[in-house]
């Protein structure tokens, strides 16, 4: 990669101004409401836009853009459906009760609502998941680094060795993670996210503008693209007939209910953010400003990857997979190794033989991961080059700072502050937390490397994120509108969930993949088209299960006195005041201008 | 809290819009604008973030010196007392 000295200032800068924004924002943190929540004291929009960012890491922005080359418009299905119903709720009915309920933390809403044994299921399983994220994030980071070549340039003149960039890559990303969160806290992580938002939008609008005008525009886009590509219902009636490998059925309840409405209404690094909002009426816009931009995000991160394809193939300006010991970058360049490529995507090589990879049709194995980078290195000349890169960096920072953020929060008040210290003075707590960071950047490394020695660990951790919070929303829908529902229920419901998703996990395999990881440890007794059309049916599953134990057992033990409840299950609270807004601010109004538009969307692209 | 995001923020794309449309315009007609199908894609994208920049800051600038009336608590309403 040919960077300049313009490229190097804009990283530079930017560097700069998050680290100065951490340093401005250090006489703010007197108290741990200020480090852990932001002191309540944010707008709106600033909230929304880091609700969004929380999840538009760099690994989503590479796979989203990877899915588009590889299954088409398809995957914007992830933003639409996947995500725009469950903000609107989680706006309009969720978010009275945890901000009104004043429980710092979703783990500590358990504990309001329920008892001490459900809150600690949730506060392990969620302080793991994230400390592990984070790590994930970090080595991901480090291996585009690696990938690109962005510092080989620097390390040369330097004359350090250029096994050194993946450490060096790690450890700066830590530094600057470290030091922004321990100086001003979650108000720290939710600036940088909305710094990453406007950068993700700067980097990638020219990038699809440039992009579109080489292709010929739209049409030539249409023209050069399987028809597929630009439908996103096209063949949904069958598991076989579209390349998701699920029918519509699974794609609505497994991904557009069970796992989106798990995620964007009960994981602690989205609702965070809306929880630092300067009132519940802030708190409740929150999800509702940020499923615009949301909504209109594919064009953005899913357009470049079908660009990538349309591209016609070249030579120059685009970057391979790390060039294995033994094969020059330049050797990859041959023929064979071109016509194998698809567009901007090149073929996989293997790091062994140096050959290029074939699935079992004798098909070229494509490395969808390099569309975004590729598409980078190919349409944007020195400087705005400088911008693009600076982009990607910031949405794997914010986004390692997000999970760290939600770690620092659980374990410092629901486990630190609940079972191993209570009743010490504030100041106390806010120590602990500013510690807890540095604590938890450790352990994100330490993942990082574990990563990077077995490959397979990230398969693994994916997937036991993956059947933790399957069965969550069940939990949480149960406990917010229906009072009868009980503690002992709730913690029976979401531990056997949980263990119905290890269990459906063990029994079933997608075709092509062989028995271990991907399912089927047990004994297989069914085969599902695609990985995908599993993760979604476990979820239905996993949640289907949870639903109806947390129900049966809730009607066998006692219910907590109705008084208790208050402020906690939809029934007992008064509802929100909204006669003093205009029509057109109202949640409700806003939700159904939402819908409508994701059914716009839906009918355009059908 | 009293730092306003825009200033900063705005500040920063001020300052990258500034240095692009610079280097865009010394560059002007340069042929590394042959990738990008042939605009002067950092005039044109550092003009426009210049303009971005700009209006942040003088917004951020402006609502610190006429710091808003308290945000209308929505609702308050009575917790159980049973926690």
């Amino acid at each position: 990669m040919n960077l300049t000295y313009i490229d190097w200032l804009i990283m530079l800068l930017y560097f700069v101004f998050v680290l100065g924004i951490g340093f401005a924002l250090k006489r703010f943190m007197k108290t741990s409401k200020d480090f852990f929540l932001a002191g309540r004291a944010l707008p709106a929009w600033i909230c929304g836009l880091a609700f969004i960012s929380a999840n538009l890491g760099a690994q989503e922005v590479i796979g989203m853009g990877a899915s588009g080359a590889k299954y088409g418009i398809v995957t914007s299905q992830f933003y639409w459906i996947g995500a725009i119903p469950a903000m609107a709720f989680v706006g309009v009915f969720m978010m009275p009760f945890y901000y009104g309920s004043k429980a710092r933390s979703v783990p500590e809403f358990l504990r309001l609502r329920f008892d001490e044994k459900t809150r600690a299921w949730n506060a392990c399983t969620f302080a793991v998941m994230t400390v592990f994220s984070s790590g994930i994030s970090m080595y991901a980071m480090a291996r585009l680094i690696q990938t690109l070549h962005i510092f080989d340039g620097l390390f040369r003149d330097l004359g350090l060795p250029l096994d050194w960039i993946f450490h060096f890559a790690i450890i700066l990303s830590a530094v600057i993670v470290l030091c922004y969160i321990f100086l001003g806290g979650l108000t720290s992580a939710i600036y940088n996210e909305v710094l990453q938002f406007f950068l993700i939008v700067a980097g990638f609008v020219p990038l699809v503008w440039v992009g579109l005008k080489n292709i010929g525009g739209w049409h030539g886009l249409r023209a050069a693209l399987p028809r597929s590509y630009l439908h996103s219902w096209h063949g949904m009636s069958n598991p076989h007939t579209n390349p998701l490998g699920v029918d519509w059925f699974g794609l609505v309840a497994g991904l557009g209910f069970v796992l989106s409405f798990g995620y964007w209404c009960t994981d602690f690094l989205v609702i965070q953010t809306a929880m630092a909002a300067n009132s519940e009426e802030s708190a409740r816009r929150v999800p509702l400003i940020a499923a615009i931009p949301k909504m209109f995000f594919p064009f953005l991160v899913i357009l470049p990857g079908l660009i990538a394809i349309a591209t016609p193939v070249v030579t120059r300006n685009v970057m391979h997979q790390v060039a294995p010991v033994g094969l020059s970058a330049s050797s990859a360049g041959n023929a064979e190794y071109l016509n194998a490529g698809k567009g901007l995507i090149p073929p996989k090589v293997d790091p062994v033989t140096g050959k290029i990879m074939l699935d079992s049709h004798g098909q070229p194995v494509l490395d969808y991961d390099l569309a975004i980078p590729n598409m980078l290195l190919h349409y944007f000349p020195t400087g705005i080059l400088g911008l693009g890169l600076t982009a990607l960096l910031a949405s794997f920072m914010s986004g390692m700072a997000g999970n760290v953020t939600a770690f620092n929060t659980v374990w410092t008040y629901d486990l630190y502050q609940s079972y191993l210290h209570k009743g010490d003075r504030d100041e106390h707590y806010l120590k602990v937390g500013r510690w807890t960071t540095v604590v938890g950047i450790l352990i994100s490394m330490g993942t990082a490397y574990v990563v990077l020695g077995f490959n397979n660990i990230m398969d693994t951790l994916q997937l036991v994120f993956s059947i933790v919070n399957a069965p969550l929303f069940a939990t949480f829908l149960l406990g917010m509108f229906w009072k009868r529902t009980t503690g002992n229920a709730a913690f029976t419901g979401l531990v056997s969930g949980t263990l119905a998703a290890v269990l459906h996990h063990g029994l079933t395999l997608p075709a092509n993949d062989h028995v271990g990881i991907h399912g089927g440890w047990i004994h297989v007794v069914h085969y599902y088209p695609s990985a995908m059309a599993l993760n979604f049916w476990q979820a239905i599953f996993a949640f289907s299960v949870n639903f109806a134990l947390t129900v049966l057992i809730s009607l066998f033990t006692k219910p907590r006195p109705e008084g208790e409840l208050v402020g906690l299950v939809y029934s007992l609270t008064p509802k929100p005041v909204e006669h003093h807004m205009a029509w057109y601010a109202r949640p409700s109004v806003i939700a159904i201008i939402l819908l409508t538009m994701l059914v716009g969307l839906n009918f355009i692209f059908r | 809290m009293s730092l306003d995001l825009r200033v900063p923020m705005g500040l920063m794309f001020l300052i990258v819009g500034a240095i692009l449309s610079l280097y865009g315009a010394v560059t002007h007609g340069s042929a590394i604008y042959d990738r990008s199908a042939g605009m002067d894609i950092n005039l044109i994208w550092g003009l426009a973030m210049l303009v971005f920049g700009t209006t942040m800051f003088i917004f951020g600038r402006r609502a610190d010196k006429h710091p808003p009336a308290p945000p209308v608590e929505g609702t308050s309403r009575p917790m159980g007392h049973g926690h």
